[in-house]
C-alpha cells in the first residue's frame, strides 16, 4: 500500500497527538484513530463542509455577476435573497414553487414504483431455478450503466419523429393518431419519471436481494407447514425481515431522487420544460442563466432545510416504530 | 417447499415484463450504433436496413472522444484508488476505536450524502479559484480538481460500508496479531484487509461508478482539455447534424468497461452490501 501521506497535506503533524499517550496503542486514549482519520477529515472539510458554510454565507449576500470576480466583497443583503426566492407573486418565486411541486410528485412516483418493482423482482428471484443468474445479471445492467449513456439512449427513444416510443405507439400499435412530443410540454414529466425509474429500481432490487439472503429458509418452511399462502409469507416474513434494509433504503432513495440533477439535465439539455423542471436542475439554471448566485444559494439552503426536516422526521418515526416493535 | 401455480405465474410475468423494460433501451443502443446515418434520421426501425461498423470509426473524429476517454479514465482511476485508501483508514478507526468525536464524525460524514450538489457546486468552484490564486495549485479545469472532488463523493458511503464490514471481522484476530507483536498498521494490512477483500472490492466498484458517471461538477469544473466523457458526449449533439448512430456507438463503448466490471464483480458487491450496509 502506498503511503497515505499522498493525500494528506503536510499538516499531518498537527494532529491531536499528545505525545504522552503514544506508547499505548489501542488503549482507551490513543492518537492513532485520529491520525488515520485525518485524510478523510481534510477532504470532507475541503469539499463538503467549507463549501457548504460558504454557500450558506452566499445566500445572505448580493452575489450577482458584478461581484463574481471579487466575490468576497459582495454586499450584505440580509434576507433579501430568501424573500425573492419565496415570493410567489414574482416569476422567480412562482418558478421555484412549481419546480418544488413537480419534484415532490416526481419523487413520490419514482421512489414508490422503484420500490415496488425492485421488491417484485427480488421476490421473483428468491427461489433458485435455472436461468436465475441471467435475470439477476440483466436487471443490474441499468444500475451499472453510466447514467449519461442510459439517459442519452432514452433521449433518442423519446424523439418525436425518429424515436422508438412513438414508432411503437403510433405506427405499430396505433394507440395514438398523431405522434406526441415527449421531451417538451407536459409529457416531459412522464418521460423523466420513466427514465428515472429505469435507472433507480435496480438499486432497490440489489438492496432487497442482499437483504433476502439473510432471511433463514426455515422461517418459510415452518410457515408453509402452517398453511400460509405466498402472499401471507411475504406479508408476515419477508417484509418484516427486510425492515432494516427498507428503512435505510427508502431514505437514501428519497434523497437521491429529490436531488436528481443528472436525469433532467441529460434528458432535456438546456431547454427545460416546466413539467420536467426538477428542483436541482431549476436552481442550477436559476444560478447560471442569470448569474445571480445569491438567490441560487438561498434556494439551495431552503432545499437543504426541507430535506433535513424530512430526514429527521423520518428517522424519528422509524426509530419510534423500531422501539415499539422491539 | 413446492412452488404454487400463483407463484409461478407471478414469477413469469414479473420477469418477462421487467426483461423487456430493461432490454429495449439496451437493444436500441446496440442496434442504432450499427445503423447507417440515413436510418437514424428517418422513422425508427427495429432492424437496421444495413449493418455497418462505420459509426464506431467515425465517432473518434466527430469529437475528440479519445481525449475524453483518457481524461475519464485518469480521473476515475485516481479518484477510486485514493477514495478506497482514505475510506479504509477512516473505517479502521471507526470500527476499532471508541474515540471521542466518533459519533459526530459518522453523523457529519453521512449527512454530507444528502447535500444537494448545487448547494456546494458554486462555493467549491470559488474556493478552488481562491486556492489557485493563493497557493498556485490549479484545481479549476484540471483533472486534479475533479479527482479530489470525486473521491469525496464516494467517501461517506465507503466509510460507512467498510466500517460495517470491519465490524464483522472478529477482534480475536486483532488480538492474536497483537500478541505476535504487530503494530496497528500491521494488523490492518495483514489481518483486516485480507479478510475484508469483498467489501473493499465493493467499495471500489461504487467509487468507480460514481466518478465515471458524474455530470454536474464535470459540466462546470472542466475545460476542453480536461473534459470527461460525461460532458464530452454532449458535443455530438451540438454539431449541425445529430449523429445519433455515433452518439449511441460512443455510449456503448464507454459503458462496456463499467458494466462488464460491475457484472463480473457483482457477487462481491452484494456480499459487501450484505455485510456492511444491510444490518
Amino acid at each position: 500500500m502506498p503511503p497515505t501521506s499522498t493525500t494528506t497535506p503536510p499538516r499531518a503533524d498537527v494532529a491531536p497527538a499528545p505525545a504522552a499517550a503514544a506508547p499505548r496503542p489501542r488503549g482507551r486514549r490513543t492518537w492513532f484513530p485520529y491520525l488515520i482519520l485525518i485524510p478523510a477529515l481534510l477532504l470532507e472539510l475541503l469539499i463538503h463542509i467549507v463549501p457548504m458554510v460558504t454557500g450558506f454565507w452566499m445566500s445572505f449576500v448580493e452575489l450577482t455577476k458584478f461581484f463574481i470576480r471579487r466575490w468576497t466583497d459582495a454586499p450584505f443583503a440580509g434576507l433579501e435573497n430568501y424573500r425573492i426566492a419565496v415570493d410567489v407573486s414574482t416569476p422567480v418565486g412562482q418558478g421555484l414553487l412549481t419546480s418544488f411541486l413537480v419534484t415532490v410528485a416526481f419523487t413520490l412516483l419514482v421512489v414508490s414504483l422503484s420500490w415496488a418493482i425492485g421488491m417484485a423482482a427480488a421476490v421473483a428471484l428468491q427461489r433458485t431455478f435455472r436461468g436465475r443468474a441471467v435475470f439477476r445479471t440483466l436487471f443490474l445492467v441499468p444500475y451499472a450503466l453510466p447514467m449519461y449513456a442510459a439517459v442519452i439512449t432514452w433521449n433518442f427513444m423519446l424523439q418525436r419523429d425518429t424515436g422508438a416510443v412513438n414508432h411503437v405507439l403510433v405506427d405499430q400499435l396505433g394507440i395514438l393518431d398523431e405522434a406526441p412530443f415527449w421531451l417538451i410540454g407536459d409529457n416531459a414529466f412522464v418521460s423523466v419519471v420513466v427514465v428515472a425509474i429505469w435507472r433507480m429500481w435496480p438499486f432497490a432490487f440489489l438492496m432487497f436481494m442482499a437483504g433476502l439472503q439473510s432471511i433463514p429458509g426455515e422461517l418459510y418452511e415452518a410457515s408453509a407447514l402452517d398453511g400460509a399462502s405466498p402472499w401471507q409469507q411475504w406479508r408476515r416474513i419477508t417484509l418484516p425481515q427486510l425492515n432494516a434494509v427498507n428503512s435505510t433504503m427508502l431514505l437514501v432513495m428519497f434523497l437521491w431522487v429529490f436531488n436528481d440533477f443528472n436525469t433532467p439535465y441529460v434528458l432535456f439539455g438546456t431547454a427545460q420544460p416546466a413539467a420536467g423542471d426538477l428542483i436541482s436542475f431549476h436552481i442550477y439554471n436559476a444560478s447560471f442563466l442569470t448569474w445571480d448566485f445569491g438567490t441560487g444559494s438561498a434556494m439551495s439552503v431552503l432545499l437543504l432545510l426541507f430535506l433535513l426536516a424530512v430526514s429527521l422526521g423520518y428517522l424519528h418515526l422509524t426509530q419510534r416504530k423500531a422501539k415499539r416493535d422491539a | 417447499m413446492r412452488e404454487t401455480t400463483g407463484e409461478k405465474i407471478f414469477r413469469v410475468v414479473v420477469l418477462s415484463v421487467l426483461s423487456v423494460f430493461v432490454l429495449v433501451p439496451l437493444y436500441v443502443m446496440a442496434t442504432t450504433a450499427l445503423k447507417p446515418l440515413g436510418d437514424v434520421q428517418s422513422s425508427f426501425s427495429w432492424i437496421p436496413s444495413r449493418v455497418t461498423l462505420a459509426p464506431f470509426v467515425q465517432m473518434w473524429e466527430t469529437v475528440p472522444l479519445a481525449r475524453y476517454f483518457l481524461n475519464s479514465l485518469i480521473v476515475t482511476c485516481a479518484a477510486t484508488l485514493f477514495s478506497v485508501l482514505v475510506a479504509i483508514l477512516a473505517a479502521y478507526a471507526v470500527s476499532r476505536w471508541r474515540f471521542r468525536g466518533r459519533g459526530p464524525f459518522m453523523t457529519t460524514v453521512l449527512s454530507t450524502q444528502m447535500f444537494p450538489g448545487v448547494l456546494f457546486l458554486l462555493p467549491l468552484y470559488l474556493i478552488f479559484v481562491n486556492i489557485d490564486t493563493t497557493f498556485g495549485i490549479t484545481l479549476v479545469g484540471t483533472r486534479l480538481g475533479l479527482i479530489i472532488t470525486y473521491l469525496t463523493f464516494s467517501l461517506p458511503f465507503s466509510v460507512w460500508m467498510l466500517a460495517g464490514y470491519f465490524d464483522g471481522i472478529p477482534r480475536e484476530l486483532d488480538d492474536a496479531g497483537k500478541v505476535d507483536g504487530a503494530s496497528n498498521m500491521g494488523i490492518l494490512l495483514r489481518i483486516i484487509l485480507p479478510a475484508a477483500r469483498p467489501g473493499i472490492v465493493a467499495v471500489a466498484i461504487y467509487a468507480f461508478m460514481t466518478a465515471w458517471g458524474e455530470v454536474l461538477f464535470a459540466s462546470v469544473m472542466t475545460t476542453e482539455d480536461s473534459r470527461t466523457l460525461a460532458v464530452g458526449l454532449r458535443q455530438y449533439a451540438t454539431q449541425t447534424n445529430v449523429y445519433w448512430n455515433q452518439i449511441l456507438a460512443a455510449s456503448l463503448v464507454v459503458s462496456v468497461p463499467v458494466v462488464a466490471g460491475f457484472l463480473l464483480l457483482q457477487k462481491n458487491f452484494v456480499a459487501g452490501l450484505t455485510a456492511g450496509a444491510v444490518k
